[in-house]
């Protein structure tokens, strides 16, 4: 198949997006990270039974969060696809890659490093 | 267990925005498991005020801790040598903590992170319902179990009143109606005898009627 992918995506291996909780996405943007992109089973999949689906209501937890900082809730997303769909993950992968570029970096990140 | 529930981060944002040093100090107990003020949410609300202060360029220090309990003078003590070091502490403990901490911390500015709910039970993860109002004069005995006092939006202990319909309360029909209730448990217990008998005035002065309580047990006292 040999799709690519942005070098700049980062992917972080999870047992169950179910896994990922609200401060392992804060934590990620607190050090820097330009966007965090959560991409769990088909929905009604899940080997755990739910764990796309709390996930999916914890990103919108950080979402909330990210708009009051005022680092905005767009740079966090959740994507759903299988383990078979490869072409869909290079997909994503580009969309919100691209939609990272639009939005620019991470706030933090640049008062960081004027900081320093 | 005391029920307690997220703030606004907002409303915590506008407390702390002029404090340089702040501890964030969660509870090991009840706001543990309703999921409102235990290390988690500490770590939370921590990451959420270090991301707002760097954002708007200012240089605070936040740290996390969470104490065994934040209602006993033992537990309090643990941050006796660092309270000192910071300018605000947010403390995510049910008001009985908050006020503990102020007492105990009188120089320092303590700011509740939770609104304090009620005293209930997880009925399951995310809902927790009011089960009793610590009226002082438990009465559970003669109502098979099911408080009046806490359930029934009009506190009555003869009940039910006309607003009762189909085992639901007038207020709301999703609430059920406690004296409904309390009628099925007793005749599932066999004991609608006790249903006929007429509950006396109760002593409220043991309810928050008498002023602030207090509970002295000198047989426990050192």
């Amino acid at each position: 198949m040999r799709l690519t992918y942005p070098t700049s995506i980062k992917i972080v291996r999870v047992p169950c997006t179910g896994k990922v909780d609200v401060i392992h996405m804060l934590r990620a943007f607190e050090k820097g990270a330009d966007g965090v992109c959560i991409v769990g089973c088909m929905e009604g999949d899940c080997h755990f039974k739910s764990g796309n689906f709390r996930a999916r209501k914890r990103v919108e937890q950080v979402q909330k969060l990210l708009n009051t900082v005022g680092i905005g809730g767009d740079r966090v997303q959740m994507y759903n696809l299988s383990s078979g769909e490869g072409p869909l993950f290079a997909k994503y992968a580009n969309e919100i890659h691209e939609k990272i570029m639009e939005l620019g970096p991470n706030p933090i990140k640049l008062k960081k490093s004027k900081a320093a | 267990m005391i029920v307690a529930d997220k703030k606004p981060v907002e409303e915590i944002i506008d407390y702390v925005k002029d404090s340089k040093k702040i501890l964030i100090l969660g509870c090991n107990e009840c706001v543990t498991v309703c999921e409102a003020g235990g290390k988690k949410e500490v770590g939370v609300l921590a990451s959420t005020l270090r991301m707002y202060f760097l954002n708007q360029g200012k240089d605070v220090r936040i740290d996390e801790n969470t104490l065994e309990r934040q209602c006993d003078h033992e537990y309090l003590e643990e941050i006796r040598d660092v309270a000192d070091e910071y300018d605000a502490i947010v403390s995510l403990a049910c008001g009985v903590g908050v006020q503990f901490m102020a007492e105990k911390y009188h120089s320092i500015p303590i700011y509740p992170g939770v609104n304090t709910c009620f005293l209930g039970a997880t009925e399951h993860r995310g809902l927790w319902t009011e089960r009793c109002q610590a009226c002082g004069n438990c009465l559970l005995a003669v109502t098979g179990g099911i408080c009046p006092v806490s359930r029934c939006a009009k506190r009555i202990l003869n009940g039910p009143c006309g607003g009762s319909s189909k085992g639901k309360c007038e207020i709301n029909k999703d609430l059920d109606c406690a004296w409904q209730l309390i009628v099925d448990r007793l005749k599932a217990l066999d004991r609608l005898e006790d249903y006929e008998k007429v509950c006396e005035i109760k002593d409220w002065s043991t309810d928050r009627a008498g002023g602030p309580r207090k509970v002295v047990r000198e047989d426990v006292q050192i």
